[in-house]
C-alpha cells in the first residue's frame, strides 16, 4: 500500500456501469514525510476521503478486496485516511 | 517476496472494516547488503513485527493470504522476520 494525499475529484459520466456512485479522487503519491513523488493517479474511494487529506491506497487485484469493489474494473482504491505516520529517527 | 526495514507506524482511524485490529508498518525495501532500495511502503503486519527489524514481505494479492478467510485489502503483507541473511 502507499501512501498519498488527495489532491482533487474526478468527475465522469460515461463510465463503466459498476463504476456508478463510486467516488473517484486524484491522488499524489508521498513518501512517510510528506514528501510528494511518482505520478498521480485516480483512485476510488471507500473511506469518504476529501481533498487535502493523507490516504492509504491499495493498488492491483486487491484493489477489489476493498469494501463493495468486488469484480470492479478498478486498481487503485483508498481504504484508510491517515491519522499519523510515526518513522524512526534517521530513517 | 523482498526484503525490507520496518521503519515506522501508521494510525488510521477510519479504514475499511476488514482492516480492524491489523497494525500497519511502514517498510524500506532493503538489498542484501542492508542498503535501502527503491520507495517506501505501507505493509500489513501478519507476524507481529516492530520497528528497526528486518522482515520479508509478499506483494499483491497474496499479502492477503495470512488473514484468511477474511477478505483483508492490501497488496503489501510482512510475512516473516528476519534473523540472519547470508550472501557469499
Amino acid at each position: 500500500m502507499i501512501l498519498a494525499r488527495i489532491v482533487g475529484t474526478v468527475v465522469a459520466t460515461r463510465k463503466d456501469p459498476r463504476l456508478v456512485s463510486n467516488k473517484l479522487l486524484v491522488a499524489r503519491p508521498m513518501d512517510p514525510h510528506g514528501k510528494a513523488e511518482g505520478n498521480y493517479l485516480v483512485a476510488v474511494d471507500t473511506v469518504d476521503a476529501g481533498v487535502g487529506e493523507t490516504v492509504l491506497i491499495v493498488s492491483g487485484s486487491s484493489a477489489r478486496m476493498a469494501s463493495g469493489m468486488k469484480d470492479c474494473p478498478v486498481d487503485a482504491a483508498i481504504v484508510g485516511i491517515v491519522d499519523s505516520i510515526d518513522v524512526a529517527a534517521g530513517d | 517476496m523482498q526484503l525490507a526495514k520496518v521503519i515506522g507506524d501508521v494510525v488510521v482511524t477510519r479504514k475499511d472494516d476488514a482492516l480492524h485490529g491489523i497494525k500497519l508498518m511502514v517498510l524500506q525495501p532493503l538489498a542484501p547488503d542492508g542498503s535501502a532500495v527503491g520507495r517506501t511502503l505501507v505493509a500489513v503486519d501478519a507476524v507481529g513485527a516492530g520497528v528497526g527489524e528486518t522482515v520479508f514481505f509478499v506483494r499483491g494479492k497474496e499479502a492477503s493470504f495470512p488473514f484468511y478467510p477474511a477478505e483483508v485489502p492490501t497488496d503489501a503483507g510482512i510475512v516473516g522476520i528476519v534473523d540472519e541473511v547470508d550472501v557469499p
